[in-house]
C-alpha cells in the first residue's frame, strides 16, 4: 500500500503494539440517478394535466391546485433545480462547448415545455413552473400597469435572454441561476443580497402580476414566441364574445387584446400607413445601433470570464501598478504557466465577447425594431382575445366571463346537478 | 385569416422540426447519468472561499481525512498552530477554528486525527498546514449528503484557481490516491 505519494514526508505507521486498524474515509453518495427519470415523468404529467385543465376543464381553482403541487415538488422538494429557465444556458453551452456533457434531464426540461407551447400555448407558465406558480399564488391585489410601461419593461426579458446566452456560450457563467430571485426561498438559504431581492420580488408579486415572468424571465420569451404560432391556446370563451370587457379589466398581466370598436373598423388611414412605413424604415437603424452598442460592451462583458479577469490582474501586477497579490494570481504563478500564454488566451476571449456582444446587440435591435412595428400595427379584432405571446393561461378570465358562466350553467343542467 | 393560420402552421412546423433537430443532436451527446460538483484536491489552494461562498449557510465543503496516507504524527501540522505551547488538545493550540478535528492516542508515538464533520466549516486551514508541512492527508471535498448540486456552483464561480468542476455521479469524489497525482 505504501507507494510513491507526492509530499508523503512521514511514512504511515505500522501499528505493531496495538494492531490498530485504520478507519475508512466516508463518502456519502449523491442523489440517486433514477430519481431524474421521476422528475422528467412528473414534468410530462404536469404539462399534460395543465393542458387538459386549460383547454377542457377551464377551472381556475384546479389550475391553482396543480400550481401548488408544482411549487411544492419542483420548488421546495427539488430546491428549484433542475429548472426549464436555467436549462437555456446548459443547452447553449452544450452547443458551443463540445467537451460539456449535457445531462438528459436538463435537455428534457428545456425542450418539453417549448413543444407544448408550440401546440397549446404557455401551459407551462400556467401551473408547472414553480416560479410562475409562486408569483401567481402571491397575487392578491392586482394592479394594472399602464400599457407603455408594460411594453417597455417586457423588453428587459429579451435583453436578459441575450446576455444569458452570451455568457453561457463564452464560458462566463450562468447568470440566470446566479440572479434567480426565488431559488433562495426554495432552499431556505442564500446570500443576503439575493434573499433581499427575493423578498422584494415576492412583495411586488402581491400587487404586480408575475413581475419576474413578465419582465425578466428569459424562458418566458421563448415560450411567448412559441405560443405566438401555437395550434390551440386558452380562449376566453368558446361561445360568442359579448364585448363586455370584463376579462380585460380582470387580467392582471395586460394579456388580453380588446376588440376593435365598431367606429374604428375602417380601412387604415394614410397617416396609419405612413406611420407603419416609418417604423419599418427605423428597423435597420435600430439594428445597426444595437450592433454598435453591443460591440462596445464586449470589453466589459468579457470581464465576467475568469481567464480575462485573471489576465487583467496579472498584467497590473507585472506592470507594477499594484503591489499586492490575490489568491487567483498566486495560484496562477504557482502553476508556472507563462503570462504571455494567459494574455493570448484572454485576447482571444475578448474577441469572442466582442462578437457575441455584437450579435446580442443585433438581437436586441431586432426585438426593439419589431416591437415598434407591432405597436403601429392595429389588426381588427371581432372580439376580446388572449394575446398569443403574453397570455400565461392562468384561467382568471374564464372566471369573469358572463358567457362562460352561462356555459357552465348549461353544462350543470345537462348533467342534472341544477334543476 | 386563413392566410395567417397557414403561415402560423408553417412557422409551427419549422419550429417543431428545429427543436426536434436540436434535441436529437444534443441527445446523442447527452448522458443519462447526471454529474455532480467536486473539488480537485491537487488544484486546491485552501484559500478559504469554500467556507463562505456556498449557498448553504454551513458549506457543503468539508475537510476529509485520508487515513491511508496520514503519518499519525504527534506534532500534526494540520492540527496544531505553527508554534503550539504544548502538544495537547487545548483550544489555544489548535489550528481549527471550530475544534472539528479529533485527536486520539493510538500507540507511542502515533495519534489518529479524524474530522467531526458537523463542526467542520470547510475553511481549509488544516488542509494548508497538512499539505505544506505534512503528508497532505487532509483535503477539501464537496460532501454529497449536503450539496444541493446547483446548476452553477457559486463556490466554483468564486474559486481563484478553478479547482471545482463537474464529475460523473457514479464517481462523485476526487480522493487523492496512493499513486499520487492522476
Amino acid at each position: 500500500m505504501i507507494a510513491a505519494v507526492i509530499n508523503q514526508r512521514f511514512p504511515p505507521p505500522q501499528f505493531t503494539e496495538t494492531g490498530h486498524q485504520m478507519p475508512q474515509m466516508t463518502a456519502p453518495p449523491p442523489r440517486l440517478g433514477a430519481l431524474d427519470w421521476l422528475d422528467m415523468g412528473v414534468l410530462l404529467a404536469c404539462l399534460a394535466l395543465a393542458t387538459w385543465l386549460v383547454l377542457r376543464r377551464r377551472q381556475r381553482r384546479e389550475l391553482m391546485l396543480l400550481g401548488l403541487f408544482s411549487l411544492l415538488y419542483f420548488g421546495f422538494w427539488r430546491n428549484g433545480c433542475v429548472c426549464a429557465i436555467g436549462s437555456i444556458q446548459n443547452i447553449t453551452q452544450a452547443l458551443f462547448d463540445s467537451a460539456y456533457a449535457l445531462p438528459l434531464t436538463v435537455l428534457v426540461f428545456g425542450v418539453l415545455p417549448l413543444v407544448f407551447a408550440l401546440v397549446v400555448g404557455r401551459v407551462f407558465c400556467a401551473a408547472v413552473c414553480p416560479h410562475g406558480a409562486f408569483q401567481d399564488l402571491m397575487l392578491l391585489k392586482p394592479v394594472q400597469l399602464p400599457v407603455w410601461l408594460e411594453h417597455g419593461l417586457r423588453l428587459l426579458a429579451y435583453v436578459y435572454l441575450g446576455l444569458a446566452v452570451v455568457f453561457a456560450a463564452t464560458g462566463g457563467g450562468y447568470i440566470i441561476c446566479r440572479f434567480d430571485p426565488f431559488v433562495q426561498i426554495f432552499r431556505l438559504t442564500g446570500s443576503l443580497t439575493m434573499i433581499l431581492t427575493c423578498v422584494i420580488f415576492l412583495l411586488m408579486s402581491i400587487f404586480i402580476g408575475r413581475p419576474y415572468c413578465r419582465f425578466l424571465c428569459p424562458y418566458g420569451v421563448l415560450l411567448g414566441l412559441a405560443g405566438s404560432v401555437s395550434r390551440w391556446r386558452a380562449r376566453i370563451t368558446p361561445d360568442k364574445c359579448t364585448l363586455c370587457r370584463r376579462c380585460q379589466n380582470e387580467c392582471p398581466f395586460n394579456a388580453i387584446n380588446k376588440a376593435t370598436p365598431r367606429t374604428l373598423q375602417i380601412d387604415p388611414t394614410p397617416e396609419d400607413k405612413r406611420r407603419l412605413a416609418m417604423r419599418c424604415a427605423l428597423l435597420p437603424l435600430v439594428v445597426v445601433a444595437g450592433l454598435w452598442l453591443g460591440g462596445l460592451s464586449g470589453d466589459s462583458l468579457a470581464k465576467a470570464h475568469h481567464t480575462v479577469a485573471l489576465a487583467e490582474r496579472i498584467h497590473l501586477e507585472d506592470a507594477g501598478v499594484v503591489t499586492d497579490t490575490t489568491d487567483a494570481s498566486n495560484g496562477f504563478r504557482a502553476e508556472g504557466t507563462p503570462s504571455e500564454k494567459l494574455f493570448a488566451e484572454a485576447h482571444a476571449l475578448i474577441a469572442r465577447y466582442v462578437l457575441a456582444g455584437r450579435l446580442c446587440g443585433v438581437w436586441v435591435g431586432l426585438v426593439v425594431g419589431f416591437k415598434l412595428i407591432v405597436l403601429a400595427w392595429r389588426p381588427r379584432r371581432q372580439e376580446f382575445e388572449t394575446d398569443a405571446v403574453r397570455c400565461v393561461a392562468c384561467a382568471r378570465c374564464f372566471e369573469h366571463c358572463p358567457q362562460e358562466h352561462k356555459r357552465r350553467q348549461k353544462k350543470m343542467e345537462q348533467i342534472g346537478v341544477v334543476e | 385569416m386563413k392566410r395567417r393560420a397557414f403561415f402560423n402552421g408553417l412557422a409551427r412546423m419549422a419550429a417543431l422540426l428545429g427543436l426536434g433537430g436540436l434535441a436529437g443532436r444534443l441527445a446523442r451527446r447527452a448522458q443519462a447519468g447526471h454529474t455532480v460538483w467536486q473539488i480537485d484536491p491537487w488544484k486546491c489552494t485552501w484559500c478559504g472561499k469554500c467556507a463562505t461562498e456556498c449557498v448553504l449557510e454551513l458549506s457543503a465543503v468539508k475537510c476529509v481525512q485520508f487515513y491511508d496516507i496520514c503519518g499519525y504524527c504527534d506534532l500534526c501540522t494540520g492540527y496544531f498552530e505553527p508554534q503550539p505551547n504544548k502538544l495537547n488538545t487545548g483550544a489555544e493550540n489548535q489550528l481549527c477554528p471550530t475544534g472539528a478535528i479529533i485527536r486520539k492516542f493510538i500507540e507511542d508515538p502515533y495519534y489518529e486525527y479524524s474530522i467531526n464533520e458537523p463542526l467542520c466549516v470547510g475553511c481549509g486551514k488544516c488542509v494548508k498546514g497538512c499539505t505544506l508541512f505534512g503528508n497532505g492527508s487532509f483535503f477539501l471535498q464537496i460532501r454529497h449528503d449536503r450539496c444541493l448540486n446547483c446548476n452553477e456552483c457559486s463556490i466554483a464561480k468564486a474559486c481563484p484557481v478553478q479547482a471545482i468542476s463537474r464529475v460523473p455521479a457514479d464517481k462523485p469524489y476526487r480522493f487523492k490516491t496512493l499513486e499520487g497525482k492522476q
